[in-house]
């Protein structure tokens, strides 16, 4: 950590000294930026919040308590304290940022998390040029690389046939918030069919209508009448319903689970899912590097996940890598 | 090789048995029986020829690669598995170039391997590992190194055939036993309705339920059969025309692998099935378990093993005489005819009756069971005397009353990556308890913590590692718990001179701290012997 590196790490999050603001703080603070909406990202209990204007009404709403958020137009400029300061799409989920900090003509971009792979529910990724790049490093290993995508929303439909063949339902499992939404997204280019909904998916899903994200129709488990027999459906739920009772009401259901941790064999048996899909909303082990190339950084900050091989790594490659230990999490 | 990586995918894909069977009986009856052959051969366990040796496929994976060694090593360690990491880290092939049948390659492609100098097998995979995709390489380099490990056993492997077939799963079994070769011949054989006359099977184990109650809900002891319960393994078996077989309770035949019991049995009249218990066994007691276990694993034991580890067959039940069922008997006919026959043994044959332990009552009983860790026993066994021999495990008629662990509170000092399906978590964890000042390790577990504590724990040790020791990671010395073990026994091959029988966690005792941890003078204490 240096002071050339204009953002540090403190107990309550990253913090920028010339600024004097956080990003993505995990405790309560006095000004806060956060990149996207996700709850490790996202906490609830600071005074102010800065925050891309797309999706900023899914931040409220998880964010909660009526603090203000001020919203920022992607590529905005503002200036904070001693910092000049602007938000880029991450390629993330909707809204996701990165968050470009100039100091005297230096610049760091503390990334949050991000995507290279196409997704139609956000704007892609921009490469911004910088001294100091905060990367992730969630799958930061390189037997983490994405099958296409269209490969694998073509075995979800295939799967979902499968189980209709078999009369059985089809649960997949992923994040209520992005996955679930890009999944119907990447369903709409395949088919018009009907997905059923977990409660927990609505209100996030009705935001992304909004935002003008065409997706395939989703109905409310919750509105069926009482022992309708699911067969044959294509139910979206998050990852905590697996092996709730809610569950049970599908019978004889096949379970899969949408995620990059699903690359490796262990994970996905580890949890008995009965299938997995590779779709992660993170870059994957060559997007990551290829990102920090493009970036024309030399001094790397990984902030979470795999950072000790992807640190080691880009100090034999050259860089000036060094990890942030932050409290971000693994899910996706 | 296309199909039988489907095969592949559809038996990973699912935890049901019935839906592996289901998938197995549909790829033996659509492919040609040559095919057919080598999929029974490597289902059911049976390992091909180490093909390349590891080392090779791993250096030929990094160069391949273009990463640096630790980056190759440290993917293997977080994936588990050698040819699912070379499989994710080199680009596949969208589709497959040819479309070889599976004997094809093992047979005329990956057997001959071994004979090329390594830069031509070197040159010879880099072609396939750049022609084949994903699902194909990854099992095409699954054969290379041994198992599958696809979650199916012979058994299942028997059912499908059996399914296919219509023919019973004990003479599948059996014709599946001792020297069946892959070929489509050897194929025809496991499913042809003429082939082969009656074969013995042993009968259904009838298996005991833990006793919950107290002993004297269960009514009058004199109604009662009390024994020690053996810490050996459960067997059948079976004297018929002028042999001998030993089945175990996963209907695999043991025989060869204890010829002192098969000759003491041959002396036996023909006709008769027993169940019982293998044992090592010396002077007047049993030997510990990590005894027999140097029996179970050698096929043909040698003169010293035969010496050092003796074993005996415990007969505590008699299922057939004269060829005649006996099973709807009272267990105290049976247990009468059993006494008789094993009579005419010699005082030193390893053919022996499991003595009933005679007592007054349940309290006399319960007195003797605190005996079992002296006697290296696991407790008590409780049969109704006027009880038939039913199959499976029925509650009501026989019982294990078996003696509570020994319990310590001890403190996680290493952990490291599991395999297979946890290969992404920390979760073989070392325990240690205080010596002189210093906490010195004493046991290993991995089981007994559910996964939501499981991924609590692998975080916890993620940001309290202190060193790496390539997979292994010592950590900070915080977490106590509260492990059960079966057994404790001096052992001068073990550094803390002590060594445990399964271990295993019972609670996460997030409520003490690590002064609270047992002492190694505690430990052996407990110790036997």
């Amino acid at each position: 950590m240096r002071k050339s590196d204009l953002i540090e790490l403190r107990a309550e999050g990253l913090y920028c000294p010339a600024g004097d603001f956080h990003v993505d703080p995990w405790r309560p603070v006095a000004d806060a930026i956060i990149t996207h909406a996700h709850g490790d990202h996202a906490r609830s209990g600071s005074a102010n919040y800065r925050a891309a204007a797309v999706g900023l009404d899914i931040l409220a709403e998880r964010i909660g308590d009526g603090a203000p958020i001020q919203p920022l137009a992607y590529g905005e400029r503002v200036q904070v304290n001693g910092a000049t300061v602007s938000l880029h799409p991450a390629g993330h989920i909707l809204g996701s940022s990165q968050v470009r900090i100039e100091v005297d003509g230096r610049v760091c971009v503390v990334s949050g998390d991000y995507k290279r792979a196409p997704d139609p529910t956000c704007l892609p990724f921009e490469v911004v040029p910088c001294d100091v790049f905060v990367t992730e490093a969630t799958f930061g290993l390189p037997v983490y690389r994405w099958p296409p995508m269209d490969e694998v929303a073509a075995q979800i439909l295939a799967w979902w046939d499968e189980c209709r063949d078999a009369s059985r339902a089809a649960v997949l499992c992923c994040y209520a918030l992005g996955k679930a939404q890009r999944v119907m997204a990447e369903l709409a280019k395949l088919t018009d069919r009907s997905v059923q909904l977990h409660g927990a998916m609505l209100r996030l899903t009705e935001r992304y209508r909004e935002a003008g994200v065409a997706m395939v129709p989703g109905e409310p488990v919750s509105e069926s009448a009482k022992g309708r027999d699911f067969a044959g459906e294509l139910i979206i739920a998050p990852p905590s319903a697996a092996g709730s009772p809610w569950i049970r009401r599908f019978g004889n259901a096949s379970i899969g689970f949408a995620s990059g941790w699903m690359q490796v064999r262990g994970n996905r048996r580890r949890r008995g899912w009965d299938r997995g899909f590779v779709v992660s909303d993170h870059a994957d082990w060559p997007a990551l590097i290829d990102t920090v190339r493009a970036t024309g950084a030399k001094r790397i900050l990984p902030t979470h996940g795999n950072t000790d091989a992807l640190v080691a790594y880009l100090c034999e490659e050259g860089f000036d890598a060094e990890a942030l230990h932050t409290e971000y999490g693994g899910d996706d | 090789m296309r199909r039988f990586a489907e095969l592949y995918a559809e038996l990973d894909s699912t935890t049901a048995t019935s839906a592996k069977v289901e998938a197995m009986a549909k790829y033996f009856s659509s492919v040609p029986s040559s095919d057919a052959a080598w999929a029974v051969q490597v289902l059911s366990g049976r390992k091909l020829k180490r093909l390349v040796r590891t080392g090779e496929l791993r250096a030929l994976a990094t160069r391949e690669s273009g990463y640096p060694d630790w980056l190759v090593d440290e993917s293997y360690s977080h994936v588990g598995d050698l040819a699912e990491t070379i499989d994710l880290l080199l680009p596949a092939a969208t589709i497959s170039a040819d479309d070889a049948p599976l004997h094809e390659w093992i047979e005329n492609r990956l057997a001959p391997l071994p004979k090329l100098n390594e830069t031509e097998r070197a040159a010879t995979l880099l072609v396939w590992w750049r022609s084949l995709d994903h699902g194909q390489r990854f099992v095409m380099i699954k054969l290379l190194t041994g198992s599958l490990r696809v979650g199916v056993s012979q058994r299942l492997v028997v059912q499908a055939l059996s399914k296919i077939s219509g023919i019973d799963t004990a003479q599948i079994a059996h014709r599946l036993g001792g020297d069946w070769k892959p070929t489509p011949a050897g194929f025809a054989a496991l499913t042809d309705p003429d082939a082969g006359a009656h074969i013995d099977q042993p009968y259904p184990f009838f298996l005991a339920s833990p006793l919950e109650n107290e002993a004297s809900t269960l009514g009058e002891s004199s109604d009662w059969l009390a024994e020690w319960k053996w810490d050996g393994i459960r067997a059948q078996l079976l004297r018929r025309d002028d042999n001998v077989q030993l089945w175990s309770r996963g209907e695999e035949r043991l025989d060869g692998r204890f010829p002192e019991i098969e000759s003491a049995a041959l002396q036996l009249p023909s006709g008769i099935a027993l169940d019982g218990e293998i044992l090592a066994w010396s002077g007047a007691a049993p030997l510990p378990f990590t005894a027999l276990q140097k029996r179970i694993g050698k096929l043909k034991p040698g003169r010293t093993l035969l010496e050092k580890c003796p074993v005996v067959f415990l007969a505590y039940d008699l299922l057939e005489q004269d060829g005649i069922d006996l099973r709807a008997l009272p267990l105290s006919d049976r247990r009468q005819r059993l006494a008789q026959l094993l009579a005419t043994q010699p005082a030193e044959s390893p053919m022996r009756l499991s003595e009933a332990i005679n007592s007054d009552d349940w309290r006399a009983l319960a007195m003797l069971r605190e005996e079992s860790r002296q006697r290296g026993v696991e407790g008590l066994m409780l049969k109704r005397l006027s009880s038939t021999y039913q199959t499976g495990r029925r509650r009501g008629d026989w019982w294990k009353w078996k003696i509570d662990p020994y319990t310590i509170d001890a403190v996680l000092i290493y952990a490291q990556a599991g395999h297979g399906r946890r290969s992404t978590l920390y979760t073989d964890y070392t325990f240690a308890v205080w010596d002189d000042g210093k906490l010195v390790p004493v046991a290993k577990a991995y089981s007994g913590l559910t996964d939501v504590e499981i991924e609590k724990l692998d975080r916890w040790i993620r940001s309290h590692t202190l060193e790496r020791f390539g997979p292994v990671r010592s950590v900070k010395a915080e977490q106590v718990f509260e492990l059960a073990f079966e057994a404790i026994n001096a052992s001068a091959r073990h550094k803390s001179g002590v060594a445990v029988r399964f271990p295993r966690i019972l609670r996460w005792r997030g409520d003490k701290k690590i002064a609270d941890a047992n002492t190694l003078d505690e430990l052996r204490g407990l110790a036997r012997g």
